[in-house]
């Protein structure tokens, strides 16, 4: 597939310069100084990790700025994760929506297995920069905690993964593949024993081994800078989705996917597209088992401002801020908060959030697979799910990009539950 | 002089350090509550501090963390921890009330500070809204007479000592470690080093918390500190009742007023 071909801008263009190379050194999406997005965002942590904040920040803003930090970091993308990933038509599957023609973004093709490499690649680097010599992560699906393990190999960091007991289980797989990469995996058995819970850990070690230790947080949450520079460093998938659909087929989509557990890989494709006024932008929640069960993660659906793991967002909480539990089939996206960016593209009504349930994603997911042969993430098969629902609405000759955040090897013990190829009582939640 | 201030003076012009008991509302129970932190003030706690239980108590370690799971299984209501505040001045004690912030948020900054100060509680201390977020509780603050405890760690610059002390009123918490809260045999070495540069730039009085647990650990951090602030080890007295958090508060009170924690101790604000 060609690429970093000039682009022809054929939508009347909007002016944008193109984003260099690095990870976005645009700066004209910032939050403020304080990181905050309208009201959203902030920092609202602990005064024992304000320093570590600060010098995270302020090494952040000298290594965007500095051409040698961009080009160690695009040669570990084109040399190590494999970018730039494929942009590939799905027609067969795009039978199944109303006429629309499909392109998936297959961050699935990347490096240890999803678009978390990118973010990790970028921090990691930053790691090495501060002189810390010590990673600490938090992991859902273990894709984060993967990816980590594996920037910690390759740049020789310690490296401790934080993982709620239930994932431990539902993503073994995982768990052994972080081992074997040298990491130490640390089941976490407090509150939901989910991603959540596990990032409270994390926090805990953070505050206890801040001079040594970098917090290398998975997604677009937490207290600033991390949700402006996770950002940044995913958005390459954007950069280079807008290109490659454009050489694809000449003009910029109608809308574009992405599934949001806590938001990073859909702001990353967003970024490219969010000075295009025509394009859609849409974030596919998990439904679970539906919104009136209670059982889901659709925070920016059914949720209501509050902070949660350093910033003010959308959270799941009751009467009394306390956070009410997630579920999802998918461990990446059982979550009940997201990233403060998405709160304001909520509010200003930029980005537009719904959900797909369990079942809906499920259904997406084997038929991916089988119209395809492109096995998803159960994650990102919210977003394919979400993307058969929009092409029913766009209707025919509509333009659709998915956003194909990681494949879904991990999911092969939950889906053969699922779909009954392995005799288990347990059929994953499709009670 | 505010009711916080009126705390502190008296115990300086005995010339001991002040003693600050945690323990969190609705733990085991609502009634369970009030009935330990009586017992608190009744073995010799100038100021309790009223723990809100919370779902994600990332400064937390297991034992605090156990309890407030105990008191939200129980049916802790965030409005509870308001009847917790009276039946503390009811019964002639000081509360001060420690919460993480969304609670707070999500009641209403003003709503939270008009009721606590109905309730007879005299401020906040707030472990994670550092002074830059605050400015909505500074306002309440302001318009409820309530004090504001900011917190400042090993890690705080000079800087943000400054300003952590500039936002807050009553007293300032200076946390002991670089960690969660969890008894510990040994206070941090830099517990003093950071009370001293905090001196440099308040004249607040400074409570030190997080790890201490017994009376010698009280008068040593009495020895340079205004403020001895005891929690996990009240929790895990908890568990055995009104009778073992009573004889802890009286040990610990006994080890502010030890002659080696008067000595050191300024004399009074500057
Ligand atoms: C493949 C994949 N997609 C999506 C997510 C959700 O994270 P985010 O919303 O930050 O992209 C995860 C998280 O584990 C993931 O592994």
């Amino acid at each position: 597939m060609p690429e970093a071909q000039p682009v022809t801008e054929r939508d009347g263009g909007t002016g944008r310069a193109s984003a260099p190379a690095g990870g976005g050194t645009g700066q004209q999406h910032d939050p403020t100084d304080r990181g905050h997005f309208g009201p959203y965002g902030g920092r609202f942590l602990p005064e024992a990790l304000i320093g570590a904040l600060d010098e995270l920040a302020a090494e952040y803003d000298k290594a965007r700025h500095d051409p040698e930090f961009g080009a160690q970091f695009d040669d570990l993308l084109t040399n190590y994760a494999g970018r730039p990933s494929l942009l590939t038509e799905a027609p067969r599957f795009a039978e199944h929506a109303g006429g629309a023609r499909i392109f998936l973004k297959r961050e699935d093709l990347n490096h240890t297995g999803s678009h978390k490499i990118n973010n990790v690649l970028g921090q990691a680097l930053l790691t090495k920069r501060m002189g810390k010599t010590r990673v600490i992560a938090e992991t859902g699906a273990g894709q984060h905690g993967v990816a980590t393990a594996t920037a910690c190999a390759l740049l020789d960091l310690d490296c401790v993964i934080y993982m709620g007991e239930v994932d431990t289980e539902r993503q073994a797989l995982n768990v052994a593949r972080m081992q074997l990469l040298g990491a130490g995996v640390v089941p976490v058995n407090t509150g939901s024993r989910t991603l959540k819970d596990a990032i409270n850990e994390a926090l805990r070690d953070w505050v206890t081994n801040v001079d040594t230790t970098h917090y290398l947080l998975g997604t677009v949450a937490g207290g600033h800078p991390f949700p402006v520079m996770v950002r940044n460093f995913h958005a390459v998938i954007g950069e280079e989705a807008r290109r490659q659909i454009l050489d694809a087929t000449g003009r910029l989509p109608d809308a574009v996917a992405a599934c949001v557990g806590g938001g990073s890989n859909a702001i990353g494709i967003f970024q490219g597209f969010r000075d295009d006024p025509d394009v859609r932008l849409v974030g596919v929640e998990a439904g679970g088992h539906g919104i009136d069960s209670g059982e889901h993660g659709a925070t920016l659906t059914s949720g209501s401002p509050g902070m949660l793991h350093g910033a003010l967002s959308y959270l799941l909480q009751d009467d009394d801020g306390q956070t009410i539990e997630a579920y999802s089939i998918s461990a990446g996206l059982d979550y009940p908060g997201v990233g403060p960016e998405h709160a304001w593209l909520k509010d200003t009504g930029r980005a537009e959030y719904r959900y797909a349930t369990d079942a809906e994603a499920m259904d997406a997911f084997q038929l991916l697979s089988r119209t395809e042969g492109i096995i998803p993430a159960i994650e990102s098969a919210h977003a394919l799910a979400g993307a058969l629902r929009l092409g029913q609405e766009l209707g025919a000759g509509s333009l659709i990009v998915v956003n194909l955040s990681g494949r879904g090897d991990k999911d092969m013990d939950t889906a053969a539950k699922y779909f009954g190829y392995v005799d288990d009582h347990d059929t994953g939640g499709r009670s | 002089m505010s009711g916080l201030d009126a705390v502190f003076a008296a115990a300086r012009s005995e010339h001991r350090g002040s003693l600050i008991g945690y323990l969190p509302a609705g733990y085991p129970t609502l009634e369970g509550s009030m009935e330990l932190l009586g017992a608190m003030i009744d073995g010799g706690v100038d100021l309790v501090e009223v723990g809100v239980p919370y779902s994600d108590p990332v400064m937390d370690g297991p034992t605090i963390q156990a309890a407030a799971g105990t008191a939200l299984r129980n049916g802790f209501r965030l409005r509870d921890v308001f009847t917790v505040v009276e039946s503390v001045a009811a019964r002639g004690g000081h509360a001060v009330v420690m919460t993480y912030w969304n609670p707070v948020h999500r009641y209403g900054v003003d709503a939270f500070a008009r009721d606590l100060a109905a309730a007879g509680g005299h401020g906040l201390i707030t472990p994670d809204l550092i002074p830059d977020e605050a400015e909505e509780w500074l306002t309440a603050s302001a318009a409820h007479d309530l004090s504001r405890t900011f917190l400042i760690a090993p890690s705080s610059s000079q800087a943000r000592i400054e300003r952590a002390a500039r936002a807050s009123s009553g007293f300032l918490y200076a946390t002991a470690v670089m960690g969660v809260t969890g008894a510990r045999d040994q206070v941090g070495a830099g517990a003093a080093e950071l009370v001293g540069r905090a001196r440099e730039v308040t004249g607040l009085p400074i409570g030190v918390g997080l790890g201490v647990r017994s009376a010698e650990q009280a008068a040593e951090v009495a020895s340079f500190a205004d403020a001895v602030i005891v929690g996990s080890a009240f929790v895990s007295q908890a568990g055995s009742g009104t009778r073992a958090v009573r004889d802890l508060a009286a040990d610990l009170a006994g080890g502010v007023r030890a002659p080696s924690a008067g000595e050191a101790r300024p004399s009074g604000l500057r």
